[in-house]
């Protein structure tokens, strides 16, 4: 089964991505910030990272630049979600090795799309 | 796939409450002359994850809203607008604005649509100032500004992307012919990086082929010798033949996330495939050359639009900085949010218990066992020469008991933070009002109190708090005259001292005026002429219903309602109100309370043949009754002449309706109870010991029972009443010999 | 299936406090549908309660007297550290009170009232049987007229073709109105206070 990581501060955020990533036959582990994040990759192999840009302790785009610095990172798709307001997250993200995005707000459906975009 | 969105809204109303407290004494922490930009990352986020959830679950009144806010704040971080008293009061109406909306949204309400567009003309305000600000002279943060205002932002995106992408095509005749053509000619070249962000080629023309046929060439000229590949690193290019009827825009979309790490040429295919592949293949020559000039043409925009992106970033120094800084910023902060979490949660009964605590009590369980299987080692292969042995294990049991019940007590305690979490709000928005400049300063927050008598302190720590900022700290004016700093300091500080919780309210003001005070008091009667009393005494008067040294009330000072209230709800608590001033320095409040509420001292007296106990703060006295200072009152009660007053005599037996084994007044005991400076002599057949006791709730299985508190269990397991002195007082006033409950008639009378 | 495992402890706890007898083992193998119902006698007359309302029983133990309180309520109890009241069922049902003996029996049950769920113990005078009724089986009390109440019965039941057991709805018995005589006028008493209290301030 495929694995991905969720990454967001937002309880309610990471409970819908969770369901609804789980609805679409993944398999889920959540994480409530970068640190977090970057704690549970290192203790486990993850086929997707799926992960908010503004958060506490660690931000998105810094857990991306970490994320990318372990070898068994190097290739994993990270999907950032960013925000409308926010067009520059996209490129400082990019920069930091992010595979792409998906812009707030969007739906389950948009959600599984992307997803299906990285992942067999 | 249908997903019910609402399912995750109720996490969603915590953790914007969460966020909104989070954000509420973020800007009360401001200091507008030097705002902290950490403190302004957190409020930004909280704003910002809750635009995001709000977007997310259909909110567009509180998405719409917070775009506002998180605009505000985008610029105050970014340094393009000044922190300001006033925009920091918007903001914080803005907060409360948002909180009633959320509230009105959660109770499936109506939005209150008259406070929403105040709070939104006085965002709009703030924010309109900034962009008259702006034409001072701030070019870059005028470019970003697009890009900040959201609803635009993503449209501007969008414009920009296809821009860049269309510049190039624009730059071939062919372009228009392409719109209606047969399909798209697509050159790929990534860069060497492009695995190392996640993305694959391959991926790619998957989603290509979802478009049309797609043919796909694959170049690997540039491929170096094996054994210097590095399987990292894209070597390949590629030219990709897509027939389909889908737009640029459509095949560009499927390129979005690689345009900065590859070369993408989009060109139309010509009326056939066949033209096409001679076309390339006659225009092999001049292609190497074209090629680089689009290229460089499109790095140029892609530049452009970086450079516009930069020119963004500069903008706001410290967006950029924010990676690093807000971690740091974030690290104090967990205790307070976690705690602000509980304050959220604090209506349902539950608690959350630090795992810590919870391997404290299976540790002690463990001890328990051990002991308890030692004692019944003991009681097994009982000896007389083992005596001693049994006594070392009673003891170690009673001090394995003992220390069970101080951890499970802790269990209950939490951080006073949560009390205090209100208290900012209160000093800015008091001292806002009334023109006075406080400094507000809170410590020993991860002090910890039982959860009841947290939750029940709260309003009198606000009242308090508040009562300091009116009638303590004086005008900056009238400071500066008495050689003070215009600004002045509150402070409030909680430690724990012997089996309490003392919590000082401490402030720099101009303290209590005794003889007003007191002249007060004597005017209102409550004080004779001539009396002299204690400073202790003076300054308690403070607590009287009734009295206000204000001269003319205002709405926070009220007419002296309130502390009359904080010192009945402190007495409610057990605990006790002390308060020192000194003229022109201040005033020093200081509350004791009782860790918990759940053991009390008692002291235990006999009626008949029952047991009671008396919370032994309400004990004044205990006496024998001298038969020549007892009077009987119009037949219909008794007093006792104590202390040059008159204290009813409460004989429990008749109130309790129970036979006791003493009649006879005279000789026998009495103790003397006190409830808000209201005395009763209570008659007992017996005065036992002083101890401590559990108290446990008669309501729980039962019915509140009035003059009884609760009750407890003794020694040999019988259970034992604890009486609720307050409760006795309000009984007495029915005259004490009149039955438990007052008739109604008399009820009528007194009220 | 959790609440039919639990029947069928209960019900084994219920046959070891009675004694096992024959008819209470044919009782307990007819669990299949139908409720089963703890038995006690009152003078000449047999209760019944549901069994899964019944949390133990427990031999009398001296009560300590709340004032103040209706007579059948006797006091409360320690109940492993709990403050459970006790109520006399035959001075509740105004029957005559009965000395209390070693073999006076409290049985605890568990009253549930809106969200609230509380533990009191009745004083009956001894445990019969657990009858297993199905619903039909439990025909309504007649009308006694309006100065008996009824609606604290569940409806009466036959058994062996003669013996009548009347079931009881506990939550009904129970109810916080017959708990306290005085409720009523401490409600008054409360709110006058209260009252007191509002105009003191506003003075």
């Amino acid at each position: 089964m495929v694995k991905i990581l969720a990454v967001d501060d937002s309880a309610s955020m990471r409970q819908m991505v969770t369901y609804t990533l789980k609805q679409g036959g993944y398999e889920v582990t959540e994480a409530v910030d970068g640190a977090d994040a970057l704690a549970k990759a290192k203790g486990g192999q993850f086929d997707l990272v799926i992960t908010d840009v503004n958060m506490p302790k660690m931000d998105g785009i810094t857990l991306v630049r970490e994320l990318r610095a372990l070898p068994a990172f190097k290739f994993t798709p990270i999907l950032l979600l960013t925000t409308e307001s926010a067009p520059e997250k996209k490129q400082e993200g990019k920069q930091a090795g992010a595979t792409g995005w998906l812009v707030k707000p969007f739906d389950p459906d948009q959600l599984i799309n992307t997803i299906k975009k990285v992942v067999n | 796939m249908s997903v019910d969105l609402s399912q995750f809204l109720q996490t969603f109303f915590e953790e914007s409450f969460e966020g909104l407290d989070i954000m509420e004494s973020g800007l009360l922490e401001l200091d507008p002359q030097h705002p902290d930009t950490e403190v302004l990352h957190t409020v930004f986020r909280a704003a910002h994850s809750i635009k995001g959830g709000a977007g997310t679950f259909g909110l567009s009144a509180i998405s719409d809203f917070t775009h506002r806010m998180e605009t505000l704040l985008d610029r105050l971080r970014a340094g393009e607008q000044t922190v300001t008293p006033e925009v920091v009061s918007a903001l914080l109406s803005a907060v409360d604005c948002l909180r009633g909306m959320l509230e009105a949204i959660k109770a499936e309400q109506e939005l209150d649509s008259e406070a929403l567009s105040a709070a939104q003309q006085a965002l709009d305000e703030q924010l309109a100032l900034r962009d008259n600000g702006a034409k001072g002279g701030r070019p870059g943060a005028e470019q970003s500004a697009p890009a900040g205002s959201g609803g635009l932002g993503r449209r501007g995106a969008n414009a920009g992307s296809s821009g860049s992408g269309s510049a190039p095509a624009g730059a071939g005749p062919e372009a228009g012919e392409g719109e209606q053509g047969g399909g798209w000619h697509i050159r790929f070249e990534p860069e060497a990086h492009l695995l190392t962000t996640g993305n694959d080629p391959a991926r790619l023309f998957r989603a290509l082929s979802d478009l049309g046929a797609l043919t796909v060439h694959c170049e690997s000229g540039e491929l170096p010798a094996f054994e210097a590949l590095d399987p990292e690193s894209c070597c390949l290019s590629w030219d990709l033949e897509l027939v389909t009827g889908a737009t640029e825009a459509a095949v560009r979309e499927v390129f979005e996330w690689v345009e900065d790490d590859a070369v993408i040429e989009i060109t139309p295919l010509s009326g056939s495939a066949a033209p096409a592949a001679e076309d390339h293949g006659a225009a092999a020559e001049p292609a190497p050359e074209s090629a680089p000039v689009a290229a460089s043409a499109t790095a140029e925009v892609e530049e452009g639009a970086e450079a516009a992106a930069a020119a963004g970033a500069a903008a706001r120094p410290a967006a950029t900085a924010s990676s690093g800084g807000t971690a740091a910023a974030t690290k104090s902060k967990p205790a307070k949010a976690g705690a602000r979490k509980e304050a959220a949660k604090k209506s349902s009964s539950s608690i959350r218990v630090d795992t810590e605590k919870i391997d404290v009590l299976i540790d002690m369980v463990g001890e328990l066992v051990i002991t308890q299987s030692m004692l019944s080692q003991i009681g097994k292969e009982f000896s007389a020469d083992r005596l001693e042995e049994l006594q070392d294990g009673l003891a170690q049991l009673e001090r394995n008991t003992r220390e069970l019940q101080e951890s499970i007590m802790r269990i209950r305690m939490v951080p006073i933070s949560f009390a205090y979490s209100r208290l900012p709000r209160i000093v800015h928005d008091t001292s806002r009002a009334l023109g006075k400049e406080v400094e507000f300063t809170m410590e020993g927050e991860q002090t910890e109190l039982d959860k009841t008598v947290m939750e029940k302190i709260i309003d009198p720590l606000v009242h308090l708090v508040r009562n300091s900022v009116d009638h303590g700290i004086e005008d900056p004016a009238e400071r500066q005259a008495a050689g003070k700093p215009g600004k002045g300091k509150i402070s409030i500080e909680a430690y724990h001292k012997g089996g309490n919780i003392i919590i000082e309210i401490v402030d720099d003001g101009r303290g209590i005026n005794r003889d007003k005070l007191l002249g007060k008091a004597r005017a209102a009667g409550l004080v004779e002429e001539g009396e002299e009393l204690s400073d202790a005494e003076v300054y308690d008067l403070i607590f009287h219903p009734g009295l206000s040294t204000h001269d003319e009330a205002t709405e926070y000072s009220g007419r002296g309602v309130g502390m009359d209230v904080v010192k009945r709800n402190i007495r409610s608590l057990s605990g006790s109100l002390n308060v020192r001033s000194a003229p022109g320095q201040g005033t020093t409040i200081t509350i004791s309370l009782p860790l918990t509420l759940s053991i009390l001292d008692g002291q235990l007296f006999r009626v008949g043949d029952q047991t009671y106990i008396v919370p032994l703060v309400s004990v004044i006295e205990s006496l024998q009754v001298d038969g020549a200072k007892v009077s009987g009152v119009t037949g219909r009660g008794e007093v006792y002449h104590w202390r040059e007053a008159y204290v009813p005599i409460v004989r429990l037996h008749e109130l309790f309706d129970t036979e006791p084994m003493r009649h006879e007044l005279s000789g026998g005991l009495m103790v003397i109870v006190e409830d808000e400076e209201t005395y009763l002599g209570v008659f007992v057949d017996d005065l036992l010991d002083q101890q401590q006791v559990v108290i446990k709730s008669l309501e729980a299985n039962y019915l509140r029972v009035p003059g009884i508190a609760g009750a407890t269990i003794l020694g040999d397991g019988t259970v034992a009443l604890i009486l609720d002195i307050a409760g006795l007082v309000e009984m007495s006033r029915g005259g004490s010999r009149q039955p438990l409950i007052p008739e109604r008639e008399e009820s009528d009378e007194a009220a | 299936m959790a609440e039919q495992s639990e029947r069928q402890n209960l019900a084994d706890d219920r046959t070891a406090a009675l004694g096992t007898g024959a008819d209470t083992v044919d009782a307990m193998q007819a669990t299949a549908d139908g409720e089963q119902y703890l038995t006690f006698t009152l003078g000449d007359e047999e209760y019944g309660v549901d069994i899964l309302r019944v949390q133990e029983i427990k031999g009398w133990q001296r009560a300590t007297p709340i004032p103040n309180t209706p007579h059948y309520v006797k006091g409360v109890i320690n109940l492993r550290g709990t403050i459970v009241p006790v109520i006399d069922l035959r001075e509740r049902f105004g029957m005559a009170a009965q000395e209390y003996s070693k073999f006076t029996v409290v049985v605890m049950v568990k009253v549930i009232s809106g969200v609230r769920e509380r533990i009191m113990g009745l004083v009956v005078d001894a445990l019969s049987e657990v009858y297993t009724f199905q619903t039909e089986q439990i025909r309504p009390a007649p009308e006694f007229g309006a100065h008996i109440r009824t609606d604290f019965i569940r409806g009466l039941a036959t058994v062996d073709d003669s013996k009548m057991v009347i079931v009881l709805d506990v939550d009904e018995l129970l109810s916080d109105e017959d708990l306290a005589i005085a409720d009523d006028q401490s409600r008054v008493a409360e709110a006058v206070r209260t009252a007191a209290r509002v105009s003191k301030e506003s003075e």
